[in-house]
């Protein structure tokens, strides 16, 4: 494995962390917009709130990784994304920016109207960063980001596979926080919440694998490169993100869902994976390859010291936060320890 | 304006600059006050927290419990407009990032494993109350201090880079032999970075102790009061001290580094030996008008000799100078305002030394009340002052800021969407932290998200929140409160 493949690599490893972490806590946003009026969407609005509300930060931070192993790492593969993608990108941003805002006003929101507002924004928000950013993805997939001068600043991102690229990120976000949640209410032991979320993480199962196989149709005569890798080298994980996509749909509809859990990550871990794996060794698809779109070595060497610093330090401490927010006593030991201690 | 002065003089620029100009103002300059917050107010909170549990003091442990709070809204609004600093270093600065990124770009990879940590502790920290062993509960502060300065240390030092290049070399026009660390370790990048972290503590602590200095000018002078005040105000108080020394002699290497900032600084168009420093004044024409000059005392703050010379602006081309005046301003705003501070702590402390308490004086408390704006303007001072005096470089010497911009005239759209959201990000906060400020008062302490289970009860009513803390009284974060 070359240098720059190996800091690719890493890399990669950070937008698959962000399809999955992130991804479940933009997710959580299709299900606060759709759980309906105040009363009815109140406990569906809470389990949200407390279920992605101590790592949704820590998640957020799988991105700027991904930034600056991007931009440090490829210069200027990453200044021309930037600059044909100007576009989806700043929206994509924006729905970062009011997602996390408004999640924390809403939090803290005095009265009901205000909590509804910002609840507005942040389920709307969660939906938006998702879709951009899939077009993002689609759009290098499929060629249309050059590495010297600008590449169209509106057909390079709607086009057949952006869209199948935005729709997709929608419905595995949707899909990775519907399982979790009904996990984390099962867990809770909030009976009707799990019935609610139950039957709605079903149907976006079921929504989202027929957008990701229905989606591969236009992908051969626009993504030639993607379509090839797809149905070739990365076929055996096309192949185990279907048996895994299904195996989440039967666990989560026998009421398995804590298993359910692993099979949804795998599910979309190699869902992304297979991207990844079917555009090797190209960085940006028809224009530069990853040997070629690399910075220089010394600042190579001292990113994989980076990627090894985050396992040794990130990793733990992030598998701390974990532990402890899926643990049962912050589940539901809550009351029982918190009559002290205010003055 | 200066700004478009400037632009009328330099004559054909690419249509990005300008609003990229602005937008990274705008978006770095609002974004700089939370981050400091990011920085400086788990040290403080610590303080609090641990004499809360120390001492068994729930005065302590509920102004931690607040604190904490407030931080959490803090934080979130600081992670998003950090984001949006990540996007537009390629957004509206693809010269530099695609020139330079393999140079520049390792610091912020290491900033983000610090980001990395303080999102997951203060995560943590913010849902571990009553839920954790109190001290390892306090002990989750730590990692994000230690963060705080990690992190700021690393993101200086690409801006010490950005002042004092180094790191590679320029081979026919093309960058060669890159040495990242050179960048991370860099001689410029300590003192840089402890004169911002300084000024993170100095910013944050003035700020947080004219809130509660507010408050005992409304009458509220209960020990919550006094310590909410003490506690950030001592912060505020070592690092104002601290901060002319390391300011001074943070400039005294401008004479070599950047002599064109340093000659804006001290408004000096021509080379002078010794120079004097003027206090005030502004260009007009090319001459500086309106100021107070003090003989050889520019020398001796510029250089650390009374008889050094300060290079004037005239030995630069035209095209190298920095805009003289906003530099100027900017450069004074922050000296003096970080200099009266520095009294002000001195003078506040003597007096207590000697038995006088100023907060009981209504004079000295207005000040304190000031004393929070004013902090935050040095530091947005420093920061312009700083930024305005490297132009017309991004990379000084190198890469000039014309080069680094792009060519989206329509920059501008972005630059108004800009202004508008992050004005409603501004008024959503204020809202929501009057109001949680307000509960505060009312006697409620938990603060449950109108979601709660109050809702079954009455739904729609703007009233229910008001209902909450009769009906739950702990100390929760709101979640999972509605199953009761």
């Amino acid at each position: 494995m070359s240098l720059p493949t190996a800091v690719a690599a890493a890399l990669f490893v950070g937008i698959i962390a962000y399809a999955l972490l992130g991804g479940a806590d933009f997710g959580s946003g299709f299900f606060d917009l759709t759980a309906g009026g105040a009363g009815t969407g109140a406990a569906l609005r809470t389990q949200i709130d407390h279920s992605i509300g101590p790592v949704w930060e820590a998640n957020h931070v799988w991105l700027i990784y991904v930034l600056v192993m991007w931009w440090t790492g490829f210069p200027e593969a990453f200044a021309a994304a930037m600059s044909t993608l100007i576009v989806p990108l700043l929206l994509a941003l924006l729905g970062i920016v009011l997602r996390g805002a408004a999640f924390a006003f809403r939090k803290y929101a005095a009265t009901l109207r205000q909590a509804q507002l910002f609840g507005a924004v942040f389920a709307g928000a969660s939906l938006i960063t998702p879709f951009f950013l899939g077009t993002v993805a689609g759009a290098i997939a499929s060629g249309r980001v050059p590495l010297r001068g600008r590449g169209d600043l509106w057909t390079s991102w709607l086009n057949p596979t952006s869209v199948v690229g935005g729709l997709v990120a929608i419905g595995t976000c949707a899909f990775l926080a519907g399982v979790f949640l009904v996990a984390d209410a099962a867990r809770a032991g909030s009976t009707a919440l799990v019935g609610t979320l139950h039957r709605r993480t079903l149907a976006v199962g079921v929504g989202t694998g027929v957008v990701v196989f229905a989606g591969l149709v236009p992908l051969d005569g626009d993504a030639p490169v993607l379509w090839d890798g797809l149905t070739g080298r990365a076929l055996p994980l096309v192949i185990t993100s279907a048996v895994a996509g299904s195996a989440t749909l039967a666990l989560v509809w026998t009421h398995r869902y804590g298993p359910a859990r692993v099979t949804a990550v795998a599910a979309v871990a190699t869902v992304v994976s297979a991207w990844g794996v079917a555009q090797y060794p190209r960085m940006l698809v028809d224009h530069v390859r990853i040997d070629d779109a690399a910075g220089a070595d010394a600042t190579l060497w001292g990113l994989l010291m980076v990627a090894v610093l985050a396992g040794l330090i990130v990793l733990p401490a992030l598998a701390y936060l974990f532990v402890l927010t899926q643990s049962q006593s912050w589940t539901t030991e809550h009351h029982a320890t918190s009559e002290h201690g205010h003055a | 304006m200066p700004v478009l002065a400037q632009l009328a003089a330099a004559g054909s620029e690419p249509d990005g600059l300008l609003p990229a100009r602005e937008q990274m103002a705008f978006s770095l300059g609002w974004h700089i006050v939370l981050a400091s917050f990011g920085v400086a107010f788990p040290a403080m909170i610590f303080v609090v927290h641990r004499r809360g549990l120390v001492r068994s003091d729930p005065t302590a442990l509920g102004l931690a419990r607040r604190w904490g709070k407030v931080a959490a809204v803090l934080f979130a609004i600081g992670a998003v407009s950090g984001t949006v600093l990540s996007f537009e270093m390629g957004l509206l600065w693809p010269g530099l990032m695609g020139r330079f990124g393999d140079v520049l770009g390792l610091p912020f990879a290491f900033e983000g494993l610090s980001f990395f940590v303080e999102a997951i502790f203060i995560g943590i920290y913010l849902y571990g109350w009553d839920r954790m062993p109190p001290r390892r509960h306090l002990l989750m502060l730590v990692p994000m201090i230690a963060a705080g300065v990690f992190g700021t240390y690393c993101v200086i030092s690409v801006n010490a880079w950005m002042n004092m290049p180094t790191g590679f070399r320029i081979v026919d026009g093309q960058v060669t032999d890159v040495d990242p660390w050179a960048v991370l370790l860099s001689s410029g990048a300590v003192l840089q970075f402890a004169h911002m972290w300084v000024g993170a503590f100095m910013l944050v602590g003035f700020v947080v102790a004219a809130v509660y200095a507010a408050g005992m000018l409304r009458g509220r002078r209960d020990s919550h009061h006094r310590l909410g005040f003490t506690v950030p105000f001592v912060f505020a108080s070592v690092a104002a001290v601290l901060q002319p020394v390391l300011g001074h002699v943070l400039g005294m290497r401008l004479g070599e580094t950047q002599p064109s900032k340093l000659a804006a600084f001290e408004l000096a168009t021509t080379t002078e030996q010794p120079a004097p420093l003027r206090m005030g004044g502004v260009l007009i024409d090319g001459e500086p008008r309106a100021y107070v000059e003090i003989p050889k005392w520019g020398s001796f703050i510029a250089r650390g000799s009374f008889d050094k010379p300060v290079r004037g602006l005239d030995t630069f081309p035209a095209a190298d100078r920095p805009p003289v005046n906003i530099t100027h301003l900017a450069f004074q705003s922050m000296v003096g305002i970080g200099t009266l501070l520095a009294v002000a702590v001195v003078i506040f402390w003597v007096a207590r030394w000697r038995g006088r308490d100023l907060l009981e004086q209504r004079w000295a408390l207005l000040a304190l009340v000031v004393a929070g704006p004013l902090a935050v303007v040095a530091l947005e001072s420093g920061w312009v002052a700083t930024e305005v005096g490297r132009q017309p470089w991004t990379v000084f010497g190198y890469l000039r800021t014309t080069e680094a911009a792009g060519s989206n005239g329509w920059l501008w759209l972005v630059l108004a969407v800009t202004l508008v959201v992050y004005t409603a990000m501004t008024v959503g906060a204020v809202v929501v932290l009057r109001s949680m400020t307000r509960r505060w008062r009312a006697g409620e302490e938990d603060l449950p998200s109108p979601y709660g289970p109050q809702l079954a009860d009455a739904v729609g009513s703007d009233a229910v929140a008001a209902d909450a803390a009769g009906s739950h009284p702990s100390g929760s974060d709101g979640g999972g409160a509605w199953r009761s």
